[in-house]
């Protein structure tokens, strides 16, 4: 968390106590604050009266409300169903319980990578996992190594500032010259890129690495990765291979790997991430490029 | 007062944005996106099935627009179905050299596979995760070109002037606010705003869209006096899991899959709903076939049917439809490769929307939209599957060139009210539906358009106090109660299977939740990442789109595409074969028609009976 956030909202809170005349701002936002504490009490003591529920303790943090300003976790009772997701739990909580819980989410299966959050100690995407699978009660955090905005919501601006440094884009310059003709690429090679392709971009492994978290320049898992998915992709001439492995052996580039399989581990779309880097340092190798 | 200001403004990063950005930049344009979401986050990302386009010998762009005018049950645009035909081939193969992993073949060209309703298999893909490769491949187009991205930028208004016929009127910018800070701040386009904002799902409860997709683009062209056309047909897909409605791809049945009723019976062929397409039919006749196994008592726990793929063997599966495996793993819990998935239909896409010209022009002067959010219209009654991608890549594309060049030129189709447009008189509404109060109440009944001079200031400072009134209101209702109840009732009342009285029920439910909303209130009083705020401002956005989808569905007394009406069994070409348009008009939906054009380059096309 950045301490750049905390400043202008300790300001605010003296403020608010020392001046007799508060902005209607302040007021709103005590009694706001007040009213809500006290529903939401309520409804938790009836949720917690129902047959089954889940507890969950989700981290809460606001620089600019007084109550949120110290990061807290409070308790959500949820009314456990069959099938339940970690997702659904926190709609659930924000929606009956109290309405300034903040995440994101948006498709609910698992394909636009926006609720990666730290739940009981590991990266996961909050859509796909079921509270059957986890212990009770629930922790849910938001990525760690990342800036906390608000809540569960971290700022992801580093990761794809990460994500952009390795030109990701395809750069093939000599294409077929007939009207409405493809380039070809074997199926063989469309599979060899194939897991590198289906990145989310949701940060779960950036998040989970140790050296991603002591480097802040080391371009990370996803980064490399998509690297590799242009890279390995046959379409692309071999000067161009050449110029993204010089991108990728700079000093924050795959050599700062230590293969702890730990995004390997976290990435909900399986993508071997470890074994990719592990090829592209190979590869590095063979190219004879030997800047390192 | 913070004004950005650019050629074009594209508002909305999923495919249709991506697309028309890329287009309005190769013209020369300085282009920037407004988007609530980072682009890859765009629901775009979760289409599966694939991109239709005439590619190979055999096939052709006429067979293509052929096949789309039929799905649609002779509602399309000929002008428009036929620019889809055309230009689709090109944008595939731009997709390809921009790097899309498409699907291939031994030989290393794109893969095409059959989808419902198509006469020749022409839909190209990439696995079952067709719009997750497209999105992002666009996307890295947008990173190479260097276009600017104002991403967890909410727009909630288009500036437009106040003239009093929308013919009139000019777009001149767009307002936004920032997740991050709160901030209000105006987007100034030089020469074009265009609206890509997706699809209005969240009007149902059972949806295969994601939680953003709220008809934010459509509410905000609507009240700015765009009209909305043809919103009575929503497509409801017939391949759902039912505890969620995560979608489950046309692929599956491309590749072989089957449909089987808990008698064990493949009911497509053997209760002839579709006895030469079977399970390949269009997707509101599998829809329609599905429930009504289910209401004759032959579906599963009374709920849903059977999908079965295990016949296609894992080595097929593992290739072409991975994806689907683990989201019936993740969200229904099955193990496709050894059981059958549960589905059932579900809200998927909506074929009515913001009218435009075949060039993604609106009747307002300076305002495109493309994609979902538009109807142009290709789809008429209904889509075809593998064809919403391809609308999204060609008028995208259109609709960023003409914006990047203030070009209004040369269009078929006309927009707005002409000569030969009809009003609606004898709509039996149950309650007057529009504003409560269309004079004042700036949460309920804001007209979105405000005095020319400087029309984006004034836009911006409109829209600043409506947020203030949200963020001060005490003691009021919590949005997401009342968005439950539209959901509700436009899901139990105009669904696939509509009848006269459960849609009155419906914009009465609607017209209370108008009500409600007049007392919404904004329970987290932060400046900072306030999704309570942006969720209040799309919930009164449904309450706009879904009014206009349950008058079009009171209005259109005939069975079309995917529109069924209890009470008119019939498709009635005499009476209907025209477009329902909705305009609002000072805080009330004003209906009226226009004729469909079937005037092909080459020929006519004759509606004739739809049969698979």
């Amino acid at each position: 968390m950045s301490t750049e956030q905390d400043e202008p909202t300790a300001e605010t809170t003296t403020d608010a106590d020392e001046a007799p005349a508060q902005t209607p701002g302040d007021r709103r936002r005590e009694e706001k604050q007040a009213r809500m504490q006290v529903t939401e009490r309520e409804r938790a003591e009836a949720a917690a009266a129902a047959d089954e529920t889940v507890q969950l303790k989700v981290f809460r943090f606001d620089p600019e409300v007084p109550e949120k300003e110290e990061p807290r976790f409070d308790d959500f009772h949820v009314p456990y169903v069959q099938g339940m997701t970690v997702l659904d739990a926190l709609i659930y909580a924000r929606d009956e319980f109290d309405s300034s819980l903040t995440f994101r989410h948006s498709c609910r299966q698992a394909v636009c990578g926006s609720d990666a959050l730290f739940i009981n100690g590991s990266q996961r995407l909050a859509c796909k996992t079921q509270l059957s699978a986890l212990d009770a009660p629930v922790r849910v955090e938001p990525l760690p190594h990342q800036d906390v905005v608000k809540d569960l919501v971290v700022d992801m601006e580093h990761f794809y500032d990460q994500m952009e440094a390795v030109e990701p884009y395809m750069q093939s310059e000599e294409f077929p010259e007939g009207e409405l003709e493809e380039q070809r690429q074997s199926p063989e090679n469309r599979e060899k890129i194939k897991m590198s392709t289906r990145c989310i971009w949701c940060g779960a492994c950036m998040s989970s690495c140790n050296i991603a978290a002591g480097d802040n320049e080391y371009l990370g898992p996803a980064a490399i990765n998509k690297a590799y998915r242009f890279a390995m992709d046959e379409r692309e001439e071999d000067d161009i291979k050449e110029h993204r492995m010089r991108i990728m052996e700079q000093e924050h580039g795959v050599w700062r790997c230590q293969t702890q399989f730990s995004c390997t581990e976290v990435c909900p779309k399986d993508i071997p991430l470890t074994e990719h880097i592990q090829e592209l340092k190979r590869e590095a190798v063979k190219s004879n490029l030997k800047f390192w | 007062m913070t004004v950005h200001e650019h050629d074009v403004i594209v508002v909305g990063a999923g495919g249709a944005g991506l697309r028309a950005a890329i287009a309005a930049h190769e013209e020369g344009a300085d282009v920037a996106m407004v988007s609530k979401l980072h682009p890859v986050r765009s629901h775009t990302g979760a289409a599966e099935g694939g991109i239709n386009a005439a590619l190979r010998e055999g096939d052709d762009w006429e067979l293509h627009a052929y096949d789309t005018m039929k799905g649609s049950d002779y509602l399309g645009d000929a002008a428009a179905v036929e620019t889809l035909a055309q230009d689709a081939p090109q944008e595939v193969i731009d997709l390809e050299h921009w790097g899309m992993p498409f699907s291939r073949e031994e030989d290393g060209t794109v893969s095409q596979r059959p989808f419902g309703g198509l006469s020749f298999a022409r839909t190209t893909y990439a696995g079952a995760e067709t719009g997750h490769h497209m999105l992002h491949t666009m996307y890295e187009q947008v990173v190479k070109r260097g276009i600017q991205v104002y991403d967890e930028w909410y727009v909630t208004r288009l500036a437009t002037t106040d003239h009093d016929e929308p013919a009139d009127r000019e777009c001149t910018g767009v307002v936004g606010y920032e997740l991050r800070t709160g901030e209000v701040a105006g987007f100034k386009a030089r020469n074009g705003v265009v609206l890509a904002t997706g699809g209005p799902g969240q009007a149902f409860d059972h949806t295969t869209n994601a939680v953003s997709c709220t008809g934010d683009g459509q509410a905000m062209a609507y009240r700015a006096g765009v009209p909305l056309e043809d919103m009575e047909f929503v497509q409801f897909h017939p391949t759902t899991l039912p505890s969620t409605g995560v979608l489950i791809s046309e692929g599956v049945r491309g590749e072989g899959g089957i449909l089987y009723n808990s008698e064990g019976e493949r009911f497509m062929f053997e209760h002839g709903y579709a006895n030469n397409e079977g399970e390949l039919a269009s997707r509101d006749v599998v829809s329609r076939a599905e429930l009504t196994e289910v209401n004759a008592g032959r579906g599963v726990e009374d709920e849903y049917v059977y999908l079965d793929m295990r016949h296609l063997g894992e080595e097929r599966i593992s290739d072409r439809l991975e994806n689907i495996v683990h989201l019936a793993e993740d969200f229904e819990g099955v193990n496709a490769y050894e059981e059958p998935m549960p589905v059932k239909p579900g809200q998927h896409y909506e074929m009515g929307g913001i009218e435009t010209n075949e060039n993604g022009a609106t009747l307002i002067d300076g305002l495109y939209a493309a994609g979902e959010c538009a109807c142009a219209s290709v789809h008429g009654a209904n889509r075809l599957g593998g064809n919403a991608l391809p609308e999204l890549l060609v008028f995208g594309a259109r609709a960023g060139r003409h914006a990047a060049a203030s070009d209004r030129a040369d269009a078929k189709l006309e927009t707005g009210r002409t000569d030969e447009s009809e009003p609606e008189e004898n709509l039996d509404a149950p309650v007057e539906p529009g504003a409560v109060d269309a004079a004042g109440g700036d949460t309920a009944a804001d007209g979105g358009a405000v005095a020319s001079g400087d029309v984006l200031e004034g836009a911006v400072a409109q829209e600043r106090q409506r947020i203030e009134g949200m963020l001060e209101r005490d003691d009021g209702v919590n949005h997401a109660d009342i968005r439950a109840e539209v959901q509700q009732t436009m899901t139990e009342n105009v669904n696939v299977f509509r009848e006269k009285e459960g849609i009155k029920k419906a914009l009465r439910d609607i017209r209370e939740a108008r009500k409600r909303y007049q007392e919404v209130a904004v329970s987290d009083p932060s400046r900072t990442y306030n999704t309570d705020l942006i969720h209040t401002i799309e919930t009164r956005n449904i309450i706009d789109v879904a009014e206009t989808i349950a008058l079009g569905a009171l209005a259109r007394t005939e069975f079309r595409g995917a529109h069924w009406r209890a009470e008119h069994q019939e498709r009635k070409d005499d009476e209907w074969l025209k477009h329902t348009l909705v305009s609002w008009e000072e805080g009330r939906p004003d209906l009226w028609y226009k004729p469909v054009d079937l005037q092909g380059e080459n020929k006519v096309y004759e509606p004739k009976e739809r049969s698979y």
